[in-house]
């Protein structure tokens, strides 16, 4: 398990990084690690340069403005979780990273690195997508806007062109009225999900649901906002049956993978059951959480 | 006897080591001018091994040499048996490298030798080696009808089938008003020590052969290694230093420990390999893979008039150094501990294209366990009687022990659980539990919506393997004393409660922290048999103790003539000689071990313990578990085990040893599991697919220690007690899950139990 021979190069600037990128076609994005490193170590992956980010301090930056909530690829899951203020801005972060992985994963693991694996079952793209995030790529011709819903493609795939770098995350600031639930099956605390759902509800002032955002992970090849659910909330005031009847919709027609740790029939089962629980827990409605 | 030490839960005195990153694992020595061994191994599950291209590596960066199957064609290499040697096992033995035929993924093909690990990973990239592909074999009907053969040569895939019985299983099944019978199987799964295997071999300027790395039988390792190379045993040594855990799997000869020496001899330098976990996965013994046929006839009141089985073993590629222990304690311990004479058993041991496997934490009972205690639910069910109840009625009572189990091991002498209060185990954990509320209680529709049910099994172990094992004690020139033993340690703690029973034995007069322990390396002792069978303590203890008796008895002699007194009126305390009853020492032992040279005699002694027979330790455990219907997950919401270990030299890490047992056990009703396609391929090579336990999975696990019957076996009236906790595991949480899930008809009689494979047995509720 050592890895194959390559190049190593740790830029300082954003601009030295997309230069060696540009350089050399095969060039894999060092962040975190925790992907990238298992894949050398078991040869899965053999680039002839590993272009070193950790040394770019504006990757790391966080701002927290009347826009929303701008996070550097870099940052580290811990400091998601950790840090009161970032999950003030975006609740469902804080919702999401009780799930991810265990203490030194999240040291060291990165936002930005799990965005641009896109691993189907991950966390974070899933609350990206139902928190409304835009990514920021640098590329040789200037920066880009992709918002999520374009930005994962599918396994191990995103919008991201050869030569170009993710360097942000900006999540739009979160309205007063909106509520959110996160859940997720694994096979241990800390592992990729099975199958999770992740829902962000807006409330109007007399309980009824003016907008909703509903993304299943780990139930097909990208996270997926899943409409028509939505459809059925928006203008309802939630009750039990309705987030049953959001949750079974939510479920309908979806093609998920078969794997070691869950069957497509699994991941096609538990999905509304996820969607349910999420659902029940962002609007505080304890009864639908239990099997009925 | 003063006793001090004995039964006190004395910290163990290598955690500081351990937990400071002072251990020295083999990875830790790195001899200068060491060279680096990786593997080729078969991509194949069955395939025909055409050629190994040597060439096609030559003169790659840092490349020393490659050993492939023609280097050692002319040693007499197959791995013996070490254990349970059924007859026909000698026609599947293995040798360090495939040479016309690789028969699991992961089957040494060559040995690449380098300057660096890196150097050797790369030239495995480029190792040319050319195999023609067979169909796999990987299911028992398909070994069993033999369409396609392992070893042609053989004319079967069935490496072994006997029948072993005791009583009369056809008069008890006569005259029974229910027979249960239920196909059960096991799962695939093997041990997951933190450190992997490793060994580093080096023939030194002395002349001899020295090996690191080696563990649990390093005696009977460095016999076999003698023969395979044509070389004197004395001129070879196997060297244990810390080792990160064993389970049963760790420390037997593979393949790896011929080649490694066989390296370094050839390239005259130190070699050095470490396993990665991918290899420990694909080639580190595996176990627990069985199906069986199990019947219990029962009485209309619940009594087990007896029971007929068949136990079918996947015993993967080859017949490893383990033989047949696997399925031979399998069928032996089917009956468990109920009173119960009449049993017939068919047992039969499968060749298929999968890792060997060999022991694993509780070999065979794990499986059988689970087998019976099952069937014991269902008959409790049919009967109309509450679990706890059934197993009450017929339970071994103190009164019938010793109690025969007849002759079910064809390669064992007949055999006697020696001593065991049973009930007293069993009503330990179901009042702890609190059973007789509980068992109403989850019946209940529970605020969280899911369904909690109640399992309970009772078990029957044995420990204490022979034949023998010998120790010498020596006085120090400091007054201290010097332990050395043949049996080994994968991170028991041995240090500690070896040095416990050396103390007690000497009256005291040493503490442990002035007893330093030597042991495991093959040439420190002759007469050592190493550890497994939960024996180092039950055995290698014992030796211990008539040792440091021994030597106690010889010094007191010395003194008693140089002072003139008679040497009962002598005591030892606190590294001194006194008078009884008096408080003045005497003399320090440092002084009185000059009076022994003085004297002529040697300030040791030396012993040998044979045990008359294995020990039996029995027990119970109880869970608790809620399972949520709509995913499959369970929680462990509170599990028990019970164990009378006879007597607990240490009760601290007996304690430890249970809780990591069921922390071991219950990982893997629900995580462990070793998956292979159709073509033989593993599908769970790493730590990703090839799920463990982690410390937080279980948290609400205790254990009861009993020490209601002692052993009458050995002086310490100890019993093994490092697998009581693991046996008992499969049955408990499988019956517990079943318990929850009554309501809506499932049975329970396949491991393992992770969520999808649950989900599959609750049926669906249609959508609202």
């Amino acid at each position: 398990m050592k890895a194959p021979p390559f190049a190593y190069a740790a830029p300082a600037s954003i601009e030295g990084a997309l230069a060696l990128l540009a350089a050399h076609e095969d060039a894999k994005v060092l962040a975190g690690g925790q992907s990238l490193m298992p894949a050398l170590n078991l040869r899965l992956a053999a680039p002839s340069v590993l272009v070193d980010i950790n040394a770019i301090p504006e990757l790391s930056e966080v701002s927290i403005t009347p826009a929303g909530l701008r996070l550097g690829a870099l940052v580290r899951h811990s400091r998601i979780g950790t840090n009161s203020a970032i999950a003030g801005a975006v609740p469902l972060l804080g919702l999401a990273y009780p799930h991810i992985a265990h203490g030194p994963v999240r040291t060291r693991g990165t936002i930005g690195g799990s965005l641009a694996h896109a691993d189907p079952s991950a966390e974070w793209p899933a609350v990206c997508l139902a928190s409304d995030a835009v990514m920021e790529v640098r590329g040789p011709g200037g920066g880009r806007d992709v918002p999520a819903e374009e930005f994962s493609l599918g396994i191990f795939t995103t919008a991201i062109e050869p030569g170009e770098l993710l360097v942000a995350i900006r999540f739009p600031a979160w309205p007063a009225s909106r509520r959110a639930g996160f859940a997720e099956v694994a096979r241990r605390d800390g592992d990729f999900a099975m199958v999770g759902a992740a829902v962000t509800v807006d409330l109007g002032a007399d309980g009824t649901c003016t907008d909703a955002r509903i993304v299943l992970f780990g139930a097909s090849s990208r996270p997926v906002r899943r409409r028509e659910a939505e459809a059925r909330l928006r203008g309802q005031v939630p009750g039990a049956a309705l987030l049953r009847e959001a949750a079974s919709l939510a479920a309908q027609g979806i093609d998920p993978p078969s794997d070691l740790h869950a069957s497509a029939e699994y991941r096609r089962r538990v999905a509304p059951v996820m969607v349910r629980r999420a659902l029940a827990d962002a609007l505080s409605l304890p009864e639908a959480r239990l099997a009925s | 006897m003063n006793a001090p030490f004995v039964g006190q839960p004395v910290p163990r005195a290598e955690d500081v080591r351990f937990l400071t990153g002072r251990a020295r694992y083999v990875d830790d020595i790195r001899p200068e001018g060491a060279l680096h061994a990786v593997i080729a191994r078969s991509p194949y599950g069955h395939a025909r091994l055409l050629g190994v291209n040597k060439a096609s590596i030559e003169g790659l960066p840092g490349i020393v040499g490659v050993i492939a199957a023609d280097d050692i064609a002319h040693l007499p290499a197959e791995i013996p048996i070490r254990l349970a040697p059924l007859e026909g096992f000698q026609r599947f033995l293995q040798r360090p490298l495939a040479s016309d035929r690789v028969r699991f993924v992961g089957e040494a093909v060559a040995l690449i030798v380098a300057t660096s690990r890196h150097a050797a990973e790369d030239a495995l990239e480029q190792l040319e080696v050319e195999y023609e592909p067979l169909p796999a074999v990987v299911t028992y009907d398909a070994a069993r009808e033999g369409a396609e053969l392992l070893f042609p040569e053989a004319g079967t895939n069935v490496a072994t089938r006997y029948s072993a019985s005791m009583g009369d299983a056809d008069a008890a099944f006569a005259r029974a008003d229910l027979v249960i019978e239920r196909h059960m199987t096991a799962h695939r799964h093997t041990a997951l020590p933190l450190e992997t295997r490793g060994l580093i071999a080096h023939e030194e300027a002395d002349g001899i052969l020295r090996c690191w790395g080696a563990t649990k039988v390093t005696q009977w390792n460095r016999r076999a290694l003698a023969v395979m190379l044509g070389r004197p045993e004395h001129s070879m040594d196997l060297i244990e230093v810390d080792v990160g855990g064993g389970f049963g799997a760790k420390g037997e000869f593979y393949p790896e420990d011929f080649l490694i020496p066989f390296a370094a001899l050839r390239f005259g330098a130190p070699v050095k390999w470490i396993e990665d976990r991918r290899e420990h996965l694909l080639t580190t013994n595996h176990s627990r893979e069985m199906e069986a046929t199990v019947a219990i006839a029962f009485a209309r009141d619940g009594t087990m008039l007896g029971m007929r089985a068949k136990v079918s073993a996947d015993m993967g590629a080859y017949v490893r150094t383990n033989g047949g222990v696997v399925p031979a304690k399998a069928a032996q311990f089917l009956p468990g501990p109920y009173r119960m004479k009449d049993v017939a058993l068919d047992v039969e041991a499968l060749l298929t294209n999968k890792t060997p496997v060999g022991t694993l934490r509780g070999p065979g009972r794990y499986e059988a366990h689970f087998f019976r205690e099952r069937l014991i639910d269902l008959a409790a069910e049919e009967l109309g009687l509450d679990p706890a109840e059934i197993r009450r009625r017929n339970l071994l009572r103190p009164e019938d022990m010793p109690w025969s189990i007849g002759h079910l091991v064809p390669y064992e002498p007949p055999s006697a659980v020696d001593s065991s209060d049973v009930p007293a185990a069993f009503d330990a954990v179901t009042d702890a539990i609190g059973y007789e509320e509980l068992r109403w209680e989850v019946r209940k529709p529970q605020p969280d919506g899911r369904l909690h049910g109640i399992g309970l099994a009772c078990f029957v172990e044995s420990s204490g393997a022979g034949p023998s094992e010998t120790a010498r004690v020596e006085l120090r020139e400091d007054g201290g004393l010097r332990v050395i033993s043949g049996v080994s340690t994968q991170g028991q703690g041995h240090q500690t409660v070896l040095s416990q029973i050396a103390a007690d034995a000497f009256d005291g007069g040493v503490p442990p922290s002035e007893i330093e322990l030597l042991n495991g390396t093959a040439s420190l002792i002759e007469g050592g048999f190493g550890t497994y069978h939960s024996r180092a303590v039950v055995v290698g203890g014992s030796a211990i103790h008539l040792a440091a008796r021994s030597l106690r008895a010889k010094l007191l002699r010395v003194a008693a003539a140089r002072l003139q007194l008679r040497a009962e009126d002598l005591v030892l305390a606190e590294g001194h000689l006194r008078r009884e009853g008096s408080v003045q020492k005497l003399a320090a032992l440092a002084e009185v071990r000059g009076w022994m040279r003085e004297a002529g005699e040697t300030p040791d002694a030396t012993e040998t313990f044979k045990p008359d027979g294995r020990t039996y330790t029995c027990g119970a455990h109880a869970a608790h578990v809620a399972v949520d219907t709509e995913t499959g997950q369970v929680e462990v919401l509170r599990y028990i085990a019970s164990e009378d270990v006879g007597r607990a030299i240490n009760p601290l890490m007996v304690h430890g040893q249970a809780i990591g047992a069921a922390v071991q056990g219950i990982g893997a009703v629900f995580l462990d599991e070793l998956v292979y396609d159709e073509n033989g391929q593993l599908l769970t090579g790493s730590l990703a697919d090839y799920l463990v336990a982690t410390s937080s999975c279980f948290p609400n696990i205790e254990s009861i220690t009993l020490e209601n019957s002692p052993s009458t076996l050995n002086p310490l009236g100890a019993k093994g007690a490092g697998e009581g906790g693991v046996v008992a595991c499969a049955a408990a949480i499988a019956n517990a899950i079943a318990d929850a899930l009554r309501p809506l008809g499932v049975e329970i009689n396949h491991l393992p139990l992770g969520p999808d494979r649950l989900l599959r047995l609750i049926p669906e509720k249609p959508a609202p």
